[in-house]
């Protein structure tokens, strides 16, 4: 382009100005951007003298030699008691699984209830939406601390905890499925004369299922990580071991249990991905 | 071999067919089932009638027990409606600042160490070898409870929050830089070709037509993470790491019911807030 011919981008200033150089913002948003910086840098540093003052950082010139010593307690795990953590991870399972069973049951409903285009009424829609969020909020292990105190220590407190977590994921993802359904087959169910009951189970019932299911399972995967560390609060499983190990400073055996857990949760992962894969 | 029986099977689920189909006629009519194969459903059914027998027999309810704790149980249901946040008050405000300020610096921390993680995770963009070190990482971080991993750091950092920090960061490498990876594999070829034919640097060639491209799910990701691990740092908290799950251990080993319900209905609060939050900036983001 020869000078002589009128610049598109300077087309609007004197001829004897340069044409001016392409910038990516506006000096003003350029100008927020820094500022929007320099604010998240502030409120980190603040957050981090928070954290800086309630920490003992003499502890922390040692971290290396702690590290590397409870490494060598680790190394090689304790294998002599993998017999015996046999039935403990057959537990975890278990509260795995009768605990997602328990939670779908609950959450199946429930998210009819909280989805915008089956709710029988806002304000049940309100209330269901609520139960979903506070389960979601609570952690299975606080659910469980909470339940081994009420209904004492063992494998149903964990289940119950498992369930108690389990609504609120399920149920949020399974009413999100919901609202996205195609309308059409629900109003030709409708149009056949269908009653209410009939209309969800031939109309939206078979639009959902593929989802439901690959929820399921990928919830069923999450709570067998979350079941093997239940038992530190005594609601039973592989975690009841590994915490008798750490009071006990058993390092070996404790880096058996972190082996068997890391199998599990591969093993599980494998199966669900599978699963996952083949409905959907 | 295989195309005989797949054909096998095409006749079967034909004659089935046609049986229905004759059924429907007549007025019985059953809709598909789930399972094509009248064996597998069959044996899944089984499996599952046998796993119930089993656990019905591996685990044994102490149901006296269970039907003691009831009352309990009322109490606490009872205590959502008299939560008490005073007469705790200055330890429930200590642990909420500290659970705040531990995740927001591990959410930091954790996106700041992410980032190169996820981008060296991206196979479109990331050599072989350095692709397999940051997907093992990723692994790593991903596979291990956070509790697990609180355990761990409590043991080599001492008690306290900065156990916690790291805990969290840990767990947010792992979180983050798989997210990230997928995206960037996800990104559109075009851009990415235009910026490096005009002669960019990798630098540039990251910046101008990668970054903008993922930018806006980052953000999402960032506060959904922020909110994650706000969750987890009342957790973490039960085995030293510190922050609000001390608290709420204390109170609920107390049987202090309307001082564990003040502090559930604060971080229930806090996180629904924290959800409505990043659901206004992510529709502004976008």
């Amino acid at each position: 382009m020869s000078h002589s011919e009128p610049n598109t981008l300077g087309a609007g200033l004197p001829a004897n100005k340069p044409a001016p150089t392409w910038m990516h913002r506006t000096p003003r948003q350029e100008l927020l951007l820094w500022g929007g910086w320099f604010l998240g840098l502030c409120l980190f540093l603040l957050c981090f003298k928070v954290v800086s003052d309630a920490t003992i950082w003499e502890f922390l010139s040692d971290a290396h030699v702690q590290a590397a010593s409870l490494i060598g307690r680790m190394v090689p795990p304790d294998w002599s008691i993998t017999g015996a953590l046999m039935l403990p991870l057959w537990d975890t399972l278990n509260i795995a699984t009768v605990g997602t069973a328990l939670g779908v049951l609950i959450a199946f409903p429930l998210a009819f209830l909280a989805a915008r285009n089956t709710t029988p009424h806002p304000a049940v829609r309100a209330l269901a939406l609520g139960v979903i969020v506070s389960s979601r909020s609570i952690n299975a292990l606080i659910w469980a601390i909470l339940l081994v105190t009420m209904i004492g220590p063992g494998l149903l407190a964990g289940m119950v905890a498992i369930a108690l977590r389990s609504i609120g994921f399920v149920g949020k993802l399974l009413y999100e499925a919901i609202e996205e359904i195609q309308p059409t087959p629900v109003e030709a169910i409708a149009a056949t004369g269908a009653g209410r009951l009939q209309v969800l189970s031939w109309g939206v019932l078979p639009q959902i299922l593929p989802a439901f299911a690959g929820i399921v399972v990928y919830r069923w995967d999450i709570n067998i990580r979350e079941s093997t560390t239940l038992g530190l609060v005594g609601a039973g499983g592989i975690g009841l071991q590994m915490n008798a190990a750490i009071n006990n400073l058993a390092w070996g055996q404790v880096a058996t249990v972190f082996v068997l857990i890391f199998a599990t949760v591969i093993v599980s992962e494998w199966v669900s991905a599978k699963v996952r894969h083949a409905v959907i | 071999m295989s195309g005989v029986s797949a054909n096998a099977v095409k006749n079967g689920a034909l004659q089935t067919d046609s049986l229905r189909v004759a059924a429907a006629k007549r007025g019985h009519w059953r809709p598909l089932p789930m399972i094509g194969s009248k064996a597998l459903r069959w044996s899944l059914n089984a499996a599952v009638l046998a796993y119930v027998v089993l656990v019905y027999y591996s685990v044994d309810i102490n149901w006296a027990r269970v039907a003691q704790g009831m009352d309990r149980a009322l109490n606490f249901i009872g205590s959502f409606f008299t939560p008490d946040f005073v007469s705790r008050g200055g330890e429930i405000v200590v642990g909420l600042r500290e659970s705040l300020t531990m995740s927001f610096v591990a959410t930091v921390l954790g996106i700041a160490l992410a980032i190169p993680v996820g981008l060296g995770g991206a196979r479109n963009i990331a050599p072989r070898p350095v692709y397999f070190f940051c997907r093992g990482i990723i692994a790593l971080s991903r596979t291990f409870q956070e509790l697990i991993i609180a355990i761990l750091f409590v043991a080599m950092f001492g008690f306290g929050p900065l156990a916690g920090v790291f805990t969290l960061a840990f767990a947010t490498i792992g979180f983050m830089a798989k997210l990230l990876a997928e995206d960037i594999e996800d990104a559109q070829r075009e851009p990415m070709e235009a910026i490096r034919a005009t002669g960019a640097s990798w630098w540039q060639w990251i910046v101008w037509s990668v970054q903008p491209q993922v930018m806006p799910r980052l953000i999402g990701l960032s506060l959904y993470r922020l909110d994650i691990n706000f969750r987890e740092s009342a957790v973490i908290g039960i085995v030293g790491a510190g922050g609000i799950g001390a608290t709420l251990n204390t109170s609920i080993n107390r049987y202090d019911y309307d001082t564990s319900a003040a502090v559930l209905l604060l971080i229930i609060g806090i996180v629904l807030m924290s959800e409505y939050l990043s659901g206004y900036v992510r529709r502004w983001t976008a």
